[in-house]
């Protein structure tokens, strides 16, 4: 396997794209139907890709850089060229510098923070329900056969529909205000959430629950030093994940039904033919979906590190 | 099933239902919708809401086969496969190649992965303004924000998969003098196969999304994404409702396909693989 830490586009940002060769080809395939219930991979998962990029020495990491800048250089360079000779009008694409430019005043006049605030709170309050739902759910059917045999089923065909599809139902019944982004957003986390917990508790390997029994553990023993620990990785994917597709809900709903918001900025340049404005917004909503996914991430190598011990 | 030697075994060995797998488990996995269809009727024909987006479950029905009788279902369900087939093959094909490029270029991949892969960070959704402006607000700007969904995706699976292919199996070929186009045609891209099929899953899936996404925001055109906007505008909750159903469906039927097609394609792995 390469090593995660060479390369730029193997560190993998979005767990669901992952794909782990040693498990071929059962690994990162969708469990269910849609990109928003496609669970992170069942069972246990390997060491974080974190543990590894600790170890890269350091020319190679200079080489990585020195290779990354050239060509984002070049294109903007050649961007901003086409722009000052008007091979483009700026209708169309406005120059990079345009683009930095209308960044600054928006940053200026605090707009592009408010707007910035009020998506990431939508974001963590949805989050937060929905993962938490997501989380008990999926320990009830992960824990308990009879949970499982009756809430499976459901949740599958519930899950099958994506966010998106939800959406027109959701605004005719809730109409266009907060509550509407609110569930929309928890039900992006909760269905990734739910699969890749039951996956987990599912997965954790049997010798190490006999083991617990020969050591005499009751059942809050086992749950508390052996299930869980070892249930862990699996369901923090499913928190990455579920996060990634709470942004995606986020963006979606605010294209489509907000008067705030970095959605609602991009459809507000778009509409003013703004192309500066919503290039702008769309730096912002990439660059925070990155942050959250690291900052995710960041935590994960923290609570795993007793796992990195062990190899 | 009264010989259970001949019972199908429980999918992914779930629970203790073994013995009599096939009845109790469909019983306690229907209790649950046939519950709530139960009350979805009964909230009706009892009159506890009289909310006019409150439709009986026969009103759907009823209008599923209206819209099936005047043509406008198929013409919506063939519109919105047509486009998403067009960005999926498109947008997996380039996918798959610039991947393969990436995967066997070192050099490559320094140089344009890590813009790709923060390209790739942006939510998907925000880039249909742009497109949006680039190519119209017709089919080909659809089919352009279909096959980015498409891409990427594809893209970083394939590259994954070459990337693992071990490096005992290309050292073999190489005592073997295949030529580089055996290497990776007979090696490479058979080893990364399994890794390109979660890629297709995948891309499938997204942009299937993307076709709802899609025909949300740039709104000509008849599709799926239009039916359940229409019904909305409209209050018409069956209609909403049964377009919620088709796209459920047809997720379903995609992610159905896929797995046959792979299931194929990967048959040659049976006796290569351990089988634990």
């Amino acid at each position: 396997m390469a090593l995660p830490a060479v390369s730029g586009l193997a560190s993998p940002l979005d767990p669901a794209l992952r794909h782990d060769p040693a498990r071929g080809r059962a690994s990162a395939r969708p469990v269910g139907g849609q990109p928003a219930l496609a669970a992170a991979p069942a069972g246990p998962m390997e060491a974080p890709p974190q543990a590894a990029a600790q170890g890269t020495p350091w020319p190679q990491r200079l080489r990585r850089l020195a290779l990354a800048w050239p060509f984002p250089i070049a294109l903007l360079l050649a961007w901003q060229l086409a722009a000052d000779n008007e091979w483009i009008p700026p209708q169309i694409l406005p120059a990079p510098s345009v683009v930095a430019q209308t960044f600054l005043d928006l940053f200026e006049s605090g707009e592009l923070q408010d707007h910035t605030l009020i998506s990431l709170g939508r974001v963590l309050y949805g989050f937060a329900l929905g993962s938490g739902a997501g989380l008990l759910l999926g320990v009830a059917m992960g824990l308990s056969t009879t949970a499982k045999e009756f809430l499976y089923p459901t949740f599958k065909i519930f899950a099958q529909v994506p966010s998106l599809g939800w959406l027109p139902l959701l605004m005719m019944v809730l109409g266009i205000d907060e509550a509407l982004k609110i569930v929309l957003i928890s039900k992006a986390a909760l269905v990734p959430l739910a699969m890749s917990t039951y996956n987990g508790l599912r997965g954790v390997p049997n010798r190490y629950i006999e083991i617990a029994k020969v050591y005499g553990f009751n059942r809050r023993q086992l749950l508390q030093k052996v299930v869980f620990p070892a249930a862990l990785p699996p369901i923090w994917n499913g928190l990455r994940y579920g996060l990634t597709h709470a942004w995606l809900a986020l963006v979606a709903v605010e294209l489509l039904a907000s008067s705030e918001g970095l959605g609602f900025l991009i459809v507000y340049g778009r509409q003013l033919y703004q192309l500066d404005v919503v290039l702008a917004a769309v730096i912002v909503v990439g660059s925070v979906g990155l942050l959250l996914d690291k900052l995710l991430a960041l935590i994960e190598s923290r609570l795993l590190r007793w796992r990195v011990a062990a190899f | 099933m009264s010989n259970p030697t001949f019972a199908r075994p429980p999918a992914d060995g779930d629970g203790p239902a073994a013995g009599r797998p096939g009845l109790r488990l469909v019983l306690r996995g229907a209790t649950l919708p046939a519950l709530l269809f139960a009350l979805w009727w009964s909230a009706y024909h009892f009159g506890w809401t009289d909310s006019k987006l409150f439709v009986p479950p026969e009103k759907v029905w009823e209008t599923a086969q209206k819209l099936w009788e005047n043509g406008s279902l198929l013409a919506s369900l063939g519109g919105s496969l047509q486009r998403f087939l067009a960005g999926f093959v498109l947008g997996s094909l380039v996918g798959l190649v610039v991947g393969t490029a990436l995967g066997l270029s070192r050099l490559l991949e320094g140089l344009v992965g890590p813009t790709l892969h923060a390209v790739k960070q942006v939510s998907l959704l925000a880039w249909i303004p742009l497109i949006s402006v680039w190519f119209g607000l017709g089919d080909t700007s659809k089919i352009a924000f279909l096959s980015l969904a498409a891409f990427f995706p594809m893209m970083l699976n394939t590259f994954e998969g070459i990337r693992s292919v071990p490096k005992d199996l290309t050292e073999v070929a190489r005592v073997f003098a295949y030529s580089r186009l055996q290497l990776l045609h007979h090696v490479v891209l058979r080893s990364a196969l399994p890794s390109i099929f979660t890629g297709i899953y995948l891309a499938l899936l997204y942009a299937w999304l993307a076709t709802l996404g899609a025909e949300y925001l740039l709104t000509s055109g008849v599709g799926i994404g239009n039916l359940l906007t229409d019904g909305r505008e409209h209050f018409w909750m069956d209609q909403v409702l049964l377009g919620i159903v088709i796209v459920g469906a047809v997720g379903f039927v995609l992610n159905l396909v896929a797995g046959r097609f792979e299931a194929s394609a990967l048959k040659w792995r049976e006796n290569a693989t351990a089988n634990y």
